[in-house]
């Protein structure tokens, strides 16, 4: 089990917002008639206010409503965005970066009220707001029994721009100075509509032994010009500031840059070692040798930079459940387990969408009723859980429910009326359920607004295999369903086998490897239909790549088969030779050759010869529909 | 880092205090009454305290008293954990040299923004 705390994800989040929400601010002091920036600004901030609400965090839920609510009438049209605006703005947002860090929300009650005054209709600066002189001593003890003045000035000049002069008018002659005890005075200069209660809140612990008075300067005669310096106001607005980053923050932009350099640097590894093996030069031999381990070293470095946890999307989901429970009239739990299983970030990115997805249909469709369920004797509370864990080279996401499971009959009925599959076809349960992935399916009787028209989970199943990922689902009926994702733990460089068809070479992703076998012994039984093999009593369709791809070369005489495995199916490949395992940068096929079905994708050999990367997915689907059709050809040998 | 001592002899205030404490960066020593904390607080160097009013062998009041009497108690903010508004306990605990009182329950957002008033980290 893991322990990513909840209030930490809260933190990234609300810190990338904010980071945002201050690059909008600063645009927009750029362009302060953009629409858009104001929107985003509104949205940044109402995703903080959700989310830090939901979390605990109400001190910082309260000032951000607030904030919000002075910036809705900017949204409204109702207020301009002025640099005098913009600049408070963004002291807000310092204060609730300074808030999430633990500060103290001192300095809320005088932003908000300065923000209230500026987008209330106030357009010269200092309107409604007046000079305050607020006059203090402490009582002579206090210092002794643990106040701060130091802390307590602090605090009054967060409250707005502040002047403050120290009164030693009561300190005695050095001989009769009792060091423990407090003889100052001070007196504050304050530019606030009303400060009184911001006053107050700062002397909570002393205002009763103490002499405090707060008077309102006749504003009459008085110039604003130099109230508010820069030096003087607010530094509490920068707490939280001076603790040094354990983190930087790079472009995604880079890092892409980066793992492309490697991959390239991993290609010209394969080429060098290749020609020390050529040269057999012990010296060479040996720098090749440093190589390759420095750059697998580096591969692996560059791909832990680019590794992020789980749980940063995961968090997203606990508002989404928390959504949906309310809309649907669902009780839902949501159970999170593995947020620190790590994967790349662009996976994790591309992976937010079709999760939705599937929460949401798992939410919608997945759970029953609270009234279904206390009739079918379960608890009234349903629980979505979300698992992620690591598996050797794939991570594994896991999406199930407690629900009421796949309705086999309902899901192939409906299948046959969209005219996925023909009435008569015989179809095992697995086979029924990976139907819901077909485009155009959609079981829900009535279409939900969240649901949506069907269109989705061939959408998640095409996302996730582009990610060179598979979907497998199983379920049961009244114990619910379950849908895992496994995907690759990186994009850009795979593991693979390398094998030659005629003078071809191409490689195949490992994690898809189920096993290499020899063809001639496996075949089933005679060669009475076509393209079986009989592997351990199962029989497993395969396709003759020499014939796939029209090779004309001579032919080995003894082909080797690849079994490779999608999903639930597998099927054999048929190949000249198995070359051995290969670390490949895969590069994308250009847009001419997208429709290439066979191939995800191409890589560069140590030789400098390029290799075509095969789609698992496409081929065993491919090797199903063979299968298919000598299966409705000759069914009764089949079974035989 | 800032030092608190948490005084209670509750167990579950004193773990939720630390809890929330350590939680926002604060280094959290604890005792369970009076006498045990002013050991700790006289003996090692610590920044604030926050201590129960009512608890057995030597409660908060008596506590401020003798830690302020003491060389390490001058200064150090003593914040008490209170669960009546009772204002003669107040004046009687202002007057044995108590910085601030928090009344109990609260929440750990406000426990943060007095122990950010009286430290100021």
């Amino acid at each position: 089990m893991s322990s990513v705390d909840p209030k930490d994800t809260f933190r990234a989040e609300a810190n990338d917002l904010l980071e945002q929400l201050e690059k909008d601010l600063l645009d927009l002091s750029a362009s302060p008639d953009s629409g858009s920036l104001i929107d985003g600004v509104f949205r940044a901030l109402h995703t903080i206010k959700g989310s830090g609400a939901m979390f605990g965090f109400t001190v910082i839920a309260d000032f951000v409503h607030a904030f919000e609510t002075a910036f809705d009438r900017v949204r409204k049209g109702e207020a301009k965005v002025t640099p005098e605006l913009v600049n408070l703005a963004l002291r807000a947002r310092d204060n609730i970066c300074a808030l999430i860090d633990g500060g103290d929300d001192a300095a809320s009650a005088g932003i908000l009220s300065e923000l209230d005054r500026i987008v209330s209709g106030g357009t010269a600066a200092g309107a409604g707001a007046s000079t305050w002189t607020v006059r203090f001593k402490l009582a002579g003890d206090a210092v002794a029994n643990g106040a701060n003045p130091v802390l307590l000035l602090d605090e009054i000049r967060a409250i707005g721009p502040t002047r403050i002069t120290a009164i030693t008018d009561d300190v005695p002659a050095l001989a009769d100075l009792d060091p423990e005890a407090l003889h100052l005075a001070w007196e504050a200069e304050i530019e606030h509509i009303d400060p009184t209660e911001a006053i107050e809140d700062v002397f909570l612990f002393l205002r009763d032994d103490m002499e405090l008075s707060i008077v309102r300067r006749d504003p009459v005669g008085e110039s604003d010009a130099d109230a508010p310096k820069a030096a003087d106001s607010g530094p509490a607005a920068g707490v939280g500031q001076d603790g040094v980053a354990p983190a930087i923050r790079v472009s995604a932009e880079r890092l892409d840059e980066l793992m492309d350099r490697v991959g390239e640097l991993v290609t010209a590894q394969a080429r060098l070692s290749q020609l020390a093996n050529i040269f057999k030069d012990p010296s060479l031999s040996a720098l090749a040798e440093d190589f390759e381990r420095l750059t697998s070293g580096m591969r692996e470095t560059t791909m832990e930079i680019r590794m992020v946890p789980i749980g940063t999307i995961f968090g997203r989901f606990r508002r989404l459940v928390h959504d949906l429970s309310c809309e649907l009239g669902k009780d839902i739990a949501l159970d999170m387990d593995g947020e620190d299983t790590e994967l790349d970030k662009t996976v994790i990115e591309r992976l937010a969408d079709p999760m939705v997805h599937l929460i949401r249909n798992a939410c919608d469709h997945g759970l029953e009723t609270t009234a279904q369920r206390l009739t079918a004797g379960k608890g009234g509370q349903g629980t979505i859980r979300l698992q992620a864990a690591c598996s050797g080279t794939e991570v594994r996401v896991i999406i199930s429910d407690d629900g009421a499971g796949l309705d086999v009959a309902r899901i192939r009925a409906r299948a046959i009326e969209a005219g996925i599959i023909p009435a008569d076809r015989e179809m095992s349960e697995e086979e029924v359920h990976q139907l819901i992935f077909e485009p155009g399916f959609s079981t829900a009787r009535e279409v939900t607004a969240l649901s949506g028209r069907g269109v989705g989970m061939d959408v998640v199943k095409r996302t996730i295999e582009a990610l060179h990922g598979h979907i497998t689902v199983s379920s049961r009926p009244a114990e619910g369903t379950r849908i895992c994702l496994h995907l690759p733990l990186t994009l850009a460089i795979i593991d693979g086998i390398l094998v030659r068809v005629g003078d071809g070479k191409f490689t195949i992703p490992l994690t898809a490897v189920e096993e290499c076998v020899e063809l001639d012994d496996n075949i089933a039984e005679t060669e009475r239909g076509r393209s079986f093999l009989n592997i351990r009593g199962t029989l497993v369709p395969y396709i003759r790549l020499r014939q796939l791809f029209g090779t004309r070369a001579p032919a080995d005489p003894y082909p080797k088969v690849v079994i490779i495995s999608s999903g639930e199916n597998r099927v054999g490949l048929v190949v000249d030779q198995i070359l051995g395992n290969s670390q490949t940068v895969i590069k994308q096929l250009s847009r001419l050759h997208a429709r290439a079905g066979a191939f995800s994708g191409a890589t560069v050999l140590g030789d400098g010869a390029v290799a075509l990367i095969l789609d698992p997915s496409a081929l065993v689907s491919r090797g199903k529909v063979e299968a298919g059709e000598a299966d409705r050809k000759r069914p009764a040998e089949l079974a035989a | 880092m800032t030092t608190v001592l948490t005084i209670d002899d509750s167990p579950s205030i004193r773990q939720i205090v630390s809890l929330t404490l350590s939680g926002a960066g604060y280094d959290v020593l604890e005792a369970a009454d009076g006498a045990e904390g002013l050991k700790i607080a006289t003996e090692r160097k610590v920044d604030v305290v926050l201590t129960d009013l009512n608890m057995p062998v030597m409660n908060g009041i008596e506590f401020t008293r003798s830690f302020r009497g003491h060389p390490a108690g001058r200064g150090v903010p003593v914040v008490l954990l209170t669960t009546e508004s009772d204002e003669s306990m107040k004046a009687q605990a202002k007057g044995a040299g108590a910085t601030g009182w928090i009344q109990k329950p609260f929440q750990q957002g406000q426990l943060l923004r007095i122990m950010a008033k009286v430290a100021g980290a």
